[in-house]
């Protein structure tokens, strides 16, 4: 059942994404721009934790979750340091994807060759 | 799409050529999108099982985790050349997950690859997907502050 809710939420957000594209005309970059922007608007309204509980991977696969999670790590140092703690918290979440993206992004440059 | 005022010729061309241009197959583009999306998301709920059975994550941070694998299998399709296909028949629905991202970083860095690891592969690894962080921090940033603000005040 959970496997099947994620991919209803999860496939959704990317029809979003392609009715964007298809009838907007926006590139793949204003897309994922968008909808990150989107993911920290609706955790600003605390309305993307809902849709994770719902969704599960289907809510934190899709990009909107970068947005949220970034949110959520200012908030969390936020609570402990006021202000400040905004510039703080930011990356605290997604350090894993951002890090990951970094390290294996460039493992794979360096070790293939350019396809086509 | 440009704000440069057209010549009365240029609309007329303009107007002439529109029912020439192909139309995106849009009830089938959209149906791609939401099959290879949806896939990689249950793909995403299998991997968060994984991590929350053998591993001590919980509900609020497997999300984690699940974003470093898909980015790792995706950054590895992309090395393959497996990932540019899943794209072109997909559209956003390889676009919109976070595997997308790690596409976006790895195919950059990848096409520059022949101007050298410093200037080449590091200088371009966020050529394409820099936008998503910045967007994305200045926005958390905003609604940071707002939300914050809210919390003093009320």
């Amino acid at each position: 059942m959970e496997y099947l809710l994620a991919f209803i939420v999860g496939g959704l957000i990317c029809v979003v994404g392609q009715l964007l594209m298809d009838f907007c005309k926006l590139t793949p970059a204003h897309v994922t721009s968008s909808f990150v922007v989107a993911g920290a608007l609706l955790d600003g309204f605390g309305l993307y934790d809902q849709l994770i509980q719902f969704a599960g991977a289907g809510a934190t696969v899709p990009i909107t979750s970068f947005g949220h999670s970034l949110l959520h790590g200012a908030m969390a140092e936020a609570e402990q340091h006021g202000f400040i703690g905004i510039a703080m918290g930011i990356f605290q979440l997604t350090s894993a994807g951002i890090s990951s993206a970094i390290l294996f992004g460039f493992i794979v440059a360096v070790l293939f060759k350019p396809k086509g | 799409m440009s704000k440069q005022k057209l010549t009365p010729e240029q609309q007329e061309y303009k107007e002439k050529i529109k029912p020439l241009q192909p139309k995106p197959p849009y009830l089938l583009n959209v149906a791609k999108a939401f099959l290879v999306g949806g896939l990689i998301c249950a793909i995403g709920q299998g991997i968060s099982n994984f991590y929350l059975t053998f591993f001590n994550f919980n509900e609020q941070t497997v999300g984690n985790p699940t974003v470093a694998t898909l980015i790792l299998i995706a950054a590895l399709l992309t090395g393959f050349g497996v990932y540019d296909k899943i794209g072109q028949f997909a559209g956003a629905g390889s676009i919109v997950p976070v595997t997308g991202f790690a596409n976006a970083v790895t195919s950059a860095a990848l096409e520059h690859k022949s101007e050298g690891l410093v200037l080449g592969v590091a200088t371009n690894l966020f050529k394409l997907a820099g936008a998503v962080i910045v967007f994305g921090a200045v926005s958390a940033y905003i609604v940071g502050m707002l939300r914050y603000l809210f919390q003093m005040w009320f």
